[in-house]
């Protein structure tokens, strides 16, 4: 789609906007009621009674809809620039408020790596000018994602980005870890990292477990995030550098967490949709769309992950959105890309994780939302009077099924395929326009 | 409660329980095994008579496509598919084919184009039979003839045979499987095949380097003491030891390895005095088994090589078979 074409896909922007009817859930304030948000110039006017004056342009009915922040994405690959064939910017764009996304973080491990201000902004301005989620870059925390020398963190700090990260290349020496976290904490970065020791995780492509046994897979132990965790909470400790663990997906890796946390250490961490859903055991007879990274690890592992989110040792749920191209899964599961495709899924799994945990949504929604704000340090999340108007509506009863053809993702690889799930956005608000609209 | 995906469809069995592909032994049921292995024997005699052909495959092309060398293999896949009449094709592609640009399923695609009616395939990657199976065309079956780490289980299927036929029963037998476990599909192959045909004490030997994690839920008993998981046993199975293992850290050496490891005369008085001794070859004499173990009355190594023929001829009547819509009237001679 053009630039043109986006600007003007006949959802002509309002400048005053009521949503009424519907069930406004607002997880940072802990308002779960029906009612009305109002929205002028962008941002939310009020919630539940109009501002005095107030005349809508747009009116929109959300009876029998669940009315949300747009959920904010931590981690979501964009594929651009470098890897249009897997997916593109304005595929993944779609995508993301097709999902009710409305801010997202995309990892620095793109082709070249977001390690140059000029490309930071490149990528930003072209994101904005696509008319649909807010995008927030991670920097490269080396350059190249080499591990050897330090990225310029504070030019890419001004030119947008929220955090520094390694994407999918862990540091290969401690001594560029040390320094990294020491430079990092000097400016008062938070330094993003995949708990994951290079060495014991190598040539690995499934949890080391009875899954990888019985399928002969080179496997990838679990003691490979467990040293990881505790040699970044070591440095943490040296360095004051304030972490944010990416993809956890050991039990024992969340009592590592849990432990820090109780210590003081300034560490958030993630978890991504398909290990708090799935296991190795998913992978069946070689099904390549479990490839991915980390691992799926042991039902047990799930089961702690699921409950950590819950008490809130971890932090936040992101979508891992990695769009692998068809040809790069079709091929035996060890030379399958890892990844798979997730903006769209982010809301449904984590209502459905929500509804195993027996939380209630005002409680699971804030694990996409607020909580992943506050992450990136941006103001988002949100529908206090003042911020932007950036909203989600979906169908919380209307099931659908997980089709090629449903999702808006040039990415299909899912393990989710064929599975029906609740949770379809309707529509999705940014700075009080309408960027996606699916129904009515 | 957990989102569990949709079981996954069997490839191999067919809803009536036919041979459709022989991709592992795993899951394959003890009626289907004990097929198999009935069928062999009737091929038996066929190896022993002068002309040493049925005209049960005339007609049909099988391609034994091969992208990890392995001349022994090949070569007892060609002898059986050769016997039951059938034109084979054999194609060494190697490793180089995937960087040349062409992947494993084009590969497949365009021998497919070529009509093949079987594939035998070997593949470095475990799991490269099953993504063939899943793409090939219904009718066209495929023979897994050894995937990665994963599984061989024409290997486990004549290893089964080669049992039944010294020892008659499975469900009174101690069974150990000493070596390298954890890059076995050998050994994987085994025991599954084993477990399903009711070996009631299967036993793993190894250094803890080479026994793959959670191998105990497979249904085996993990010993690292050679002696101790020899005791009592009826049969011995010795895997064979890649040269390269020694150059990562999981061993130091195959002199050492042989001191702990390997099956001597004297390691082996602690099976029963009936124990027999089997190996998959190729042997490395001296690392994993002494000559005069391998040469000794108790082996059964040479044995089990002539039963492999017959066992690869049943499988690909069976498969010929499990794949023709026309077949159900007809039967083997």
């Amino acid at each position: 789609m053009s630039r043109d074409d986006s600007r003007h896909r006949g959802l002509s922007p309002v400048s005053r906007l009521e949503i009424a009817n519907g069930r406004v859930i607002d997880p940072a304030s802990g308002r779960d009621k029906v009612g009305s948000v109002y929205v002028a110039d962008g941002m939310i006017a009020a919630l539940d009674r109009a501002p005095d004056g107030f005349e809508a342009d747009e009116k929109i009915d959300a009876k029998g809809l669940v009315v949300c922040p747009g959920l904010v994405d931590i981690s979501a690959r964009l594929r651009e620039p470098g890897f249009e064939y897997k997916a593109t910017l304005e595929s993944e764009m779609r995508a993301a408020v097709a999902g009710g996304i409305t801010t997202l973080a995309c990892p620095p491990d793109t082709d070249p790596p977001l390690d140059e201000p000029g490309l930071v902004e490149m990528l930003t301005r072209r994101a904005a000018s696509l008319d649909a989620a807010r995008v927030h870059p991670l920097g490269a925390l080396t350059v190249g994602l080499k591990g050897e020398r330090l990225a310029e963190m504070a030019e890419l700090r001004e030119a947008g980005c929220v955090g520094f990260s390694q994407g999918e290349h862990p540091l290969p020496g401690l001594a560029v870890m040390l320094s990294a976290m020491r430079y990092a904490a000097t400016l008062g970065f938070t330094v993003w990292l995949r708990p994951e020791a290079k060495t014991l995780a190598e040539g690995g492509v499934a949890h080391d477990g009875e899954v990888a046994t019985r399928l002969g897979l080179p496997a990838i132990p679990a003691v490979a995030e467990t040293i990881a965790i505790r040699t970044i909470v070591e440095l943490m400790a040296a360095t004051g550098a304030r972490v944010h663990l990416e993809r956890l997906s050991t039990a024992a890796g969340v009592a590592l967490v849990a432990e820090a946390k109780k210590g003081g250490a300034p560490l958030t961490c993630d978890v991504g949709i398909h290990h708090l859903h799935l296991s190795d055991r998913d992978i069946g007879e070689f099904d390549s769309n479990c490839r991915l990274s980390p691992p799926l690890r042991d039902p047990a592992d799930r089961e702690r992950l699921r409950a950590a989110v819950a008490d809130g040792t971890i932090d936040v749920i992101c979508s891992d959105h990695a769009p692998v191209d068809e040809d790069a899964k079709q091929v035996p599961f060890g030379e399958a890309e890892p990844g798979a495709t997730g903006l769209e899924l982010l809301l449904p799994l984590t209502l459905q994780w929500g509804k195993d945990a027996g939380l209630k949504p005002v409680e699971t929604l804030s694990a996409v939302t607020h909580r992943a704000a506050r992450i990136l340090g941006v103001a988002a999340g949100t529908l206090a009077p003042g911020a932007a108007a950036d909203l989600c509506i979906y169908d919380p009863a209307k099931p659908w099924v997980v089709q090629p053809q449903a999702l808006a993702s040039q990415g299909k690889n899912t393990p989710f395929l064929g599975l029906e799930l609740i949770g379809r956005v309707v529509r999705t608000i940014v700075g009080g326009r309408t960027v996606y609209s699916n129904g009515p | 409660m957990t989102m569990g995906l949709s079981p996954k469809q069997s490839l191999q069995v067919g809803p009536n329980g036919e041979l459709r592909h022989l991709l592992t032994t795993e899951g394959l049921p003890a009626e289907t095994i004990r097929k198999i292995l009935d069928t062999a024997d009737q091929f038996v005699p066929v190896s022993e008579r002068d002309v040493k052909k049925v005209p049960l495959l005339r007609g049909k092309s099988i391609f034994n496509v091969f992208f990890e060398n392995s001349t022994r293999t090949r070569t007892t896949f060609e002898i059986a598919a050769k016997r039951l009449s059938a034109d084979v094709i054999n194609l060494n592609i190697g490793a180089s084919s995937t960087s040349k640009g062409e992947t494993l399923l084009d590969t497949v695609w365009n021998l497919q184009a070529m009509d093949a009616d079987m594939f035998v395939v070997r593949h470095a990657q475990s799991g490269a039979p099953h993504l063939i199976a899943r793409h090939v065309k219904p009718g066209v079956a495929v023979i897994n003839a050894g995937d990665g780490r994963h599984a061989h289980p024409t290997q486990g299927l004549l290893d089964m045979y080669t049992i039944r036929h010294y020892k008659k029963d499975f469900s009174a037998l101690t069974v150990a499987i000493v070596g390298d476990v954890l890059h076995s599909r050998v050994a994987r192959s085994q025991i599954h095949a084993l477990k399903t045909l009711g070996v009631p004490d299967l036993r793993v030997i190894g250094p803890r380097t080479l026994i793959p994690a959670q191998v105990e839920r497979l249904g085996v008993r993990v010993f690292t003491d050679m002696a101790e998981g020899l005791k009592g046993c009826d049969v011995v199975i010795m895997l064979r030891l890649q040269n390269e293992r020694m150059n990562g850290a999981l061993l130091p050496s195959a002199g050492e390895f042989f001191k702990v490891y390997g099956l001597t005369a004297e390691k082996l008085s602690r099976a029963k005095s009936d124990a027999i001794v089997m190996h998959p070859g190729p042997m490395n004499r001296g690392v994993e088994i002494d000559s005069s173990v391998a040469d000794g009355r108790q082996s059964v190594i040479l044995p089990q090589v002539t039963f492999g023929i017959a066992v690869r001829m049943a499988v690909m009547s069976m498969l010929s078979m499990g794949t023709d819509p026309d077949s159900s009237a007809r039967s083997h001679s």
